[in-house]
């Protein structure tokens, strides 16, 4: 057993413990995990985007003189390596710190000029490709004549998707009442509407309850490595043990003297 | 007060517990669950397995570890399968919070290639992770000119021409397909753009929660292949007979929605008997 993975473990384990212990209320250990995730989340992120983003894509190509690294500018030679250097990507880099007039209240409206450039690039990029793909094409196949060469059950689903969509969208219409037949085909839409909102909830129940098994699943793991690790794993497992114990019954104490502490489940 | 009413106003806390009580009991037990394979699963499993040894796949691993419960099996399962068909990967990793986590599936996936198939896989000859960058859809659009307008170089700051298997690669054009393993919505990213716009042929791997939005597109052959959540990467365990985590996991999966159904069916019970009371309306 590597000591060092072990206890970086027993680090996780102990974190997830504690965010587990939100489900029975909310707690200073649950507080500190939520903290703990949040901060190094973000941290994490500022330099993934430093390095992998602006570095590469921005620093590095305005300056090419392997000699000279962009932070070095003022070393001397950084004029060299900037005429080689593709120097024309310093407009998005000045675009790009137009944004942090956003913090200003009398020079906010400068922060609007990249950010339109940024909209329009996408919308342009968007717009054309989003309608092709999910809306055409999905209308296109949607209404595709049935295929029984398929199979006759491929035949029928075609037919079925076809009429669930229409009363789906009957469903929707809401410019004439809900009376009679168009309310007859309406809540057929609502029925169907319902099949798929329940393949979507047991496919999100499966979701949750694999990410619990997953930490259990972690946990069995953490306990075997700690036990075939010899004395000192069993320890230190037994410490991590004792301490929820201990917790535990401290809370069961206060329970059964009548004084729930504050603070509910959500 | 009947039993269904008094169990229908249970504290949610007892609800955990039992749930919490059955995943432990059923991870400790040791058997197997069966498992049927769908045709969506197995057309990603008959993709790789058509590809001949040398030719190029982009593994798009597009999760954080918030996902990874149901994403990494897929990973692990689809990418073990390649390597040790002797294919060649290029990795991307478009989550934020993802890179590192990718980084570290890599490398045990070298390791147990070379444990479960005795093949040495040497980075940048079989193998080359590219690393993030933000906005997932220009990054998408981007690799469909050219690799190298996103990615200038790896995720170790190598730049792309002087990596062994990058040379001679362009673009989407280059490589025979791409498996996207997400719990993003940036799968509409690829799907518009990487499909939509390059042709690139695209499976994808989907957190459970977005999977039944997806099936459209496999309908319309938009994506040739759909593994959702934890089953649909119990079932590519299972199709490369190498039992995992996921398989493992849907002995538990079972057991679990067992209960949930009967706290479904005993809460209704009582709600229908409180409201023939007329204490709910």
């Amino acid at each position: 057993m590597s000591w060092d993975t072990f206890l970086w473990t027993t680090l996780a384990v102990s974190l997830t413990l504690c965010t587990f212990s939100f489900l029975y209320r909310d707690n200073p250990f649950y507080k500190f995990s939520e903290s703990l995730f949040v901060g190094v989340s973000a941290g994490y992120f500022v330099i993934i985007l430093w390095y992998n983003g602006l570095v590469p894509t921005l620093f590095d190509r305005i300056w090419v003189d392997p000699s000279q690294q962009w932070y070095q500018i003022w070393s001397g030679g950084w004029w060299s390596g900037l005429v080689t250097g593709k120097w024309w990507y310093i407009i998005p880099g000045i675009l790009g710190l137009l944004m942090w007039f956003r913090f200003s209240k009398k020079k906010g409206w400068i922060s609007r000029y990249p950010i339109a450039f940024y909209i329009g690039i996408a919308t342009g990029a968007a717009i054309p490709l989003e309608m092709q793909n999910r809306v055409n094409r999905q209308l296109a196949d949607t209404l595709i004549s049935p295929n029984f060469s398929a199979g006759f059950i491929a035949g029928i689903s075609d037919i079925i998707i076809v009429l669930g969509v229409i009363c789906g969208l009957f469903y929707f219409f809401f410019s004439v009442a809900h009376k009679g037949s168009f309310g007859a085909v309406a809540k057929m839409g609502i029925y169907i509407l319902m099949i798929g909102f329940g393949a979507s909830f047991g496919y999100t129940v499966m979701g949750r309850i694999s990410l619990f098994i997953e930490r259990v699943q972690s946990i069995r793991d953490w306990v075997r490595m700690g036990w075939d690790g010899g004395a000192g794993g069993i320890v230190v497992i037994w410490v991590v043990c004792l301490i929820v114990l201990l917790l535990v019954l401290l809370e069961l104490m206060k329970y059964l003297r009548g004084r729930p502490s504050e603070g509910t489940a959500q | 007060m009947n039993i269904f009413e008094r169990i229908s106003r249970l504290d949610r806390r007892w609800i955990y517990l039992i749930l919490a009580a059955v995943v432990v009991i059923t991870v400790m037990l040791k058997y197997e669950t069966p498992i049927r394979i769908s045709p969506e699963v197995r057309s990603v499993y008959d993709f790789v397995e058509a590809q001949p040894p040398g030719s190029y796949i982009h593994m798009a691993i597009d999760y954080d570890p918030g996902s990874l419960a149901e994403m990494h099996p897929m990973t692990y399962a689809i990418m073990e399968q390649a390597l040790c068909r002797k294919l060649k990967i290029i990795m991307t990793a478009l989550s934020p919070n993802g890179p590192g986590m990718a980084e570290q599936a890599m490398l045990d996936i070298m390791d147990s290639v070379k444990m479960h198939c005795g093949r040495e896989v040497v980075y940048g000859k079989d193998i080359v992770f590219l690393g993030y960058k933000p906005y997932p859809g220009i990054v998408i659009l981007s690799m469909g000119q050219n690799y190298r307008l996103s990615f200038p170089s790896d995720y170790y700051n190598t730049p792309l021409d002087s990596i062994d298997m990058m040379k001679g690669i362009a673009n989407y054009g280059d490589v025979n397909g791409i498996i996207l393993i997400t719990g993003t919505s940036g799968v509409d990213y690829w799907i518009s753009y990487a499909n939509g716009r390059y042709n690139a042929p695209l499976a994808v791997g989907l957190t459970g929660v977005m999977a039944a939005d997806y099936y459209p597109y496999l309908r319309s052959g938009q994506i040739f292949g759909l593994m959702g959540g934890m089953l649909g990467a119990a079932e590519y365990e299972k199709l490369v007979k190498r039992p995992g985590r996921a398989m493992e996991a849907m002995r538990v999966q079972v057991w679990t929605h067992i209960v949930i159904i009967l706290f479904i069916i005993i809460g209704n019970i009582g709600y229908l008997i409180s409201r023939r009371k007329g204490e709910v309306k």
